[in-house]
């Protein structure tokens, strides 16, 4: 019996049982735990696997930084404790050994683009809020859509499995270029660490693939009554710009992974060149290969999964900002057309990681150019944040605080781009901490606060129940604290050229005076993890007791998922589908706080 | 199968110009054509750096080539049968599709074999080993292909439940002639750029 089916049968009991808060709903056809919980083809708990999947990676990946922290700011302490849990081997005498050093910085770097703010991210709120927002009953192929996730578990599972292999993690760095990662004499983590650190990232992939093609078919294809694409909310435009970007930019990192697999095992050089390893004291045979063809290969990918990560993240934001200013969005089209324009920009800027590779100066001064030209679309939408906030009603909610905390930092960390654009500044920048600091703040902190204001506002629909607002206060003061006092340091250090990538600077006459400073942000860095933890613990204890969700429209938002029943079942809406009369920023209109998208114009109102 | 049809009913009521599993279809060409557009734009890049080997092109792939445009033709031929509810003629030539894809496929290794024979092994950085990895993976995209094939050929033949739906024939044609296009493609570069 379909979905469908029944609750046409039955509208009035599913309206009482919505009423009641019944798990069940409208669900009548009868479903295991297996495939309610687990093999489930419903896009809201995908969404839900997608984002407890993302928050257990994120905990991981950010106790690795607690860990490289705690190296960096005492490079001379000995933990014991560390040895005990650690081993003999990563952490001897208490101390993270150069091997182990470098795991945790490839397994952070990787967990934390890939697995949190990639799978993470996207799959959460594209899963959760497409169908939802766009008023569809499911994604375009609930299969595909389960599978998406599978995959993306089949991903974590040997990626996590690669955290216990005899010889260490992927270590080579989150790009993993070659020839480090593609000789398993160079190091120990280049041994079977890279192996399934390669696979996981081919599974990774393809569960991007597959989530991706699901997202822009059902945005294009499956779209209610009356939505049209100018109707739609900018977090869809901004899933479906971040869907885009995958699917055109990981078929070729999966290229770049497969001839790196070949040059691992099949005795192939595609990167390989005159390489004498001193390890072993012999001289590899490989000749005519480039290790330049496989960054532009993982760069081409490498730039545009950084859009991947802050656009989504920016639809969030612009959606949550909206609702609690409760004025409109500024400039909807500029909005649009900048996420377009940054869509655009992300294929074509790649060679700007490159500019110290011997690139030719020319192309490089091309490059600079169109990087900088990044900046306008992104000028465009911070001015529309700041405008869609001036004068607005604002309500401080934590999700709010996040997305405003969102600007602040996409702010600070886009300016410090501009620098790192230029490819003669970059002679003195590069592989400094000053780009450690500003892609954390413009892609990591931005990124995370952006998912954090997403969570916040979303929780009372995903599960009927809200999260804790004092918890949340402390959660985002902490956090936004943390991460200017962790970040903004470094930019010192990096103008000073204190390079990246080492463990200990203590013995380094130019950079030794930095050791208070490490000290400071690693002591930061460890309260603002405990600060995470916090928020995890108010996650998974608000799923189960937090406060129930009384009414269907909390926020007094005008779009669609706020109509369909607190706890939706399968198919979202009992009856028909609404229908959408209106764009989804009727704010403060006509004297009224919000008009819904569903409610059909008035006498005086013209189409919008 | 009570999700399949529910995707169905989701599918039915919305307003639709194209069916979104067509359109999903679609984009996923796209990505594929990324990734040999990656591949290939690397072979090009590659081809200008000292060290440059070539390979010979094996007769074997005129003969695959030939192999896999005749199955465009039949796998078209096959979903007009569909359309024309000649069912015992739709079975045949997808069968005969199939076929012709696993003939695809053993060609396409016979000239791997005559290239190998050649000297060009997996050793170095020139063309031949860029084939082996681009017409390789294409290969693999034909295999999945045939896999799609061979599931729809069971489907046919089990009597139980005859479905007029052509959606299911149609996105395997599609598919099947975007491989087919992908070869041509791979082969005209492959001559010409080498």
């Amino acid at each position: 019996m379909s979905n469908e089916a029944t609750v046409h049968g039955h509208p009035e009991v599913a309206t009482t049982h919505d009423a009641q808060h019944d798990e069940h709903g409208e669900h009548h056809h009868h479903q295991s735990f297996i495939t309610k919980y687990v093999f489930s083809m419903d896009h809201k708990m995908i969404c839900k696997q997608f984002l407890i999947t993302g928050i257990i990676w994120a905990i991981i990946g950010g106790l690795m930084s607690v860990l490289f922290r705690l190296q960096l700011g005492y490079p001379d302490a000995h933990f014991k404790f560390l040895e005990d849990i650690l081993g003999s081997k990563w952490a001897k005498g208490g101390q993270i050994q150069p091997e182990f050093y470098y795991a945790l910085v490839t397994m952070h770097g990787t967990i934390l683009v890939f697995f949190v703010l990639t799978g993470g991210l996207s799959g959460t709120f594209a899963n959760f809020l497409i169908p939802l927002q766009i008023g569809a009953r499911d994604m375009a192929s609930p299969m595909l859509n389960m599978l998406s996730y599978w995959f993306f578990f089949g991903a974590s599972c040997v990626m996590f499995s690669s955290l216990f292999v005899e010889t260490g993690p992927a270590s080579g760095g989150w790009t993993s270029y070659p020839p480090l990662s593609a000789l398993g004499d160079a190091s120990e983590g280049s041994k079977t660490g890279m192996d399934l650190w390669i696979v996981a990232m081919a599974l990774f992939v393809v569960s991007s693939l597959l989530g991706g093609l699901n997202y822009i078919s059902t945005v294009l294809n499956m779209r209610t009554k009356g939505m049209s694409m100018t109707r739609l909310p900018l977090t869809i435009w901004a899933l479906f710009f971040t869907a885009v970007l995958g699917v055109l930019s990981f078929p070729v990192l999966l290229s770049g992974f497969i001839l790196l697999l070949f040059d691992r095992h099949g005795g192939t050089s595609f990167y390989l060149s005159d390489i004498f390893l001193a390890s072993t004291g012999k001289a590899l045979p490989n000749e005519g290969g480039s290790a330049i063809l496989y960054q532009h290969l993982f760069w081409f990918l490498g730039h545009p999964e950084v859009y991947i990560i802050i656009l989504p993240a920016m639809g969030l934001v612009s959606e949550v900002m909206s609702v609690n200013s409760r004025k409109p969005i500024f400039g909807y089209m500029a909005m649009v057309g900048s996420l377009f324009a940054i869509a655009i920009l992300a294929f074509l800027v790649w060679a700007h990681h490159m500019f110290v590779t011997g690139l030719n100066p020319f192309l490089g001064s091309v490059f600079v150019l169109l990087t900088l030209l990044i900046a306008v679309p992104s000028a465009i939408k911070v001015f529309n944040w700041i405008t869609t906030l001036w004068r607005g009603n604002i309500r401080f909610t934590p999700a709010m605080l996040f997305a405003i905390g969102f600007v602040s930092t996409f702010i600070s960390g886009g300016l410090t781009g501009i620098f790192l654009g230029n490819s003669t500044l970059d002679i003195q920048l590069h592989d400094t901490y000053f780009v450690i600091a500003h892609f954390h703040i413009v892609m990591g902190v931005s990124g995370i606060l952006g998912m954090f204001a997403g969570i916040y506002h979303w929780f009372p629909k995903m599960y009927g129940r809200y999260m804790n607002n004092t918890l949340a206060y402390i959660h985002f003061w902490v956090t936004l604290a943390g991460a200017y006092l962790i970040f903004w340091p470094m930019h010192y250090e990096g103008l000073a050229g204190m390079p990246r990538r080492y463990l200990d600077y203590s013995n380094w006459i130019s950079f030794n005076q930095f050791g208070d400073l490490n000290r400071f942000i690693s002591t930061v860095a460890m309260i603002t993890f405990a600060v995470q933890l916090l928020f995890v613990f108010n996650f998974f204890y608000s799923i189960f007791k937090g406060r129930r969700v009384m009414t269907r429209n909390p926020w007094g938002a005008t779009t669609l998922e706020w109509t369909a029943p607190i706890r939706p079942g399968h198919g979202n809406w009992p009856g028909e589908i609404p229908e959408v009369h209106r764009w989804p920023y009727d704010y403060a209109k006509d004297g009224r706080d919000f008009i819904p998208q569903t409610e059909p114009l008035g006498a005086n109102e013209s189409a919008h | 199968m009570l999700q399949t049809i529910e995707a169905k009913e989701a599918v039915n009521e919305q307003r639709k110009r194209i069916h979104p599993h067509k359109f999903t279809l679609w984009v996923a060409l796209g990505s594929i054509i990324m990734m040999f557009a990656g591949l290939t734009s690397a072979y090009v890049v590659k081809r200008d750096q000292p060290g440059w080997t070539t390979f010979p092109i094996p007769r074997a792939f005129w003969y695959s080539t030939a192999v896999i445009l005749v199955s465009s033709l039949t796998v078209q031929m096959s979903l007009k049968a569909f359309k024309d509810r000649e069912m015992m003629r739709y079975r045949n030539l997808l069968t005969f599709t199939g076929v012709l894809g696993i003939v695809f496929v053993l060609l396409q290794w016979a000239g791997f074999r005559q290239i190998w024979a050649s000297g060009v092994t997996l050793r170095g950085s020139g063309g031949g080993q860029f084939l082996y990895i681009i017409a390789g993976l294409h290969a693999v995209h034909v295999l999945g292909g045939i896999v799609a094939l061979l599931i729809m050929v069971v489907r046919a033949f089990a009597v139980r439940t005859r479905s007029y739906n052509s959606v299911p024939v149609e996105l395997i044609s599609t598919y099947w002639h975007f491989v087919d296009l992908l070869w041509i493609y791979l082969f005209i570069f492959f001559m010409f750029i080498n």
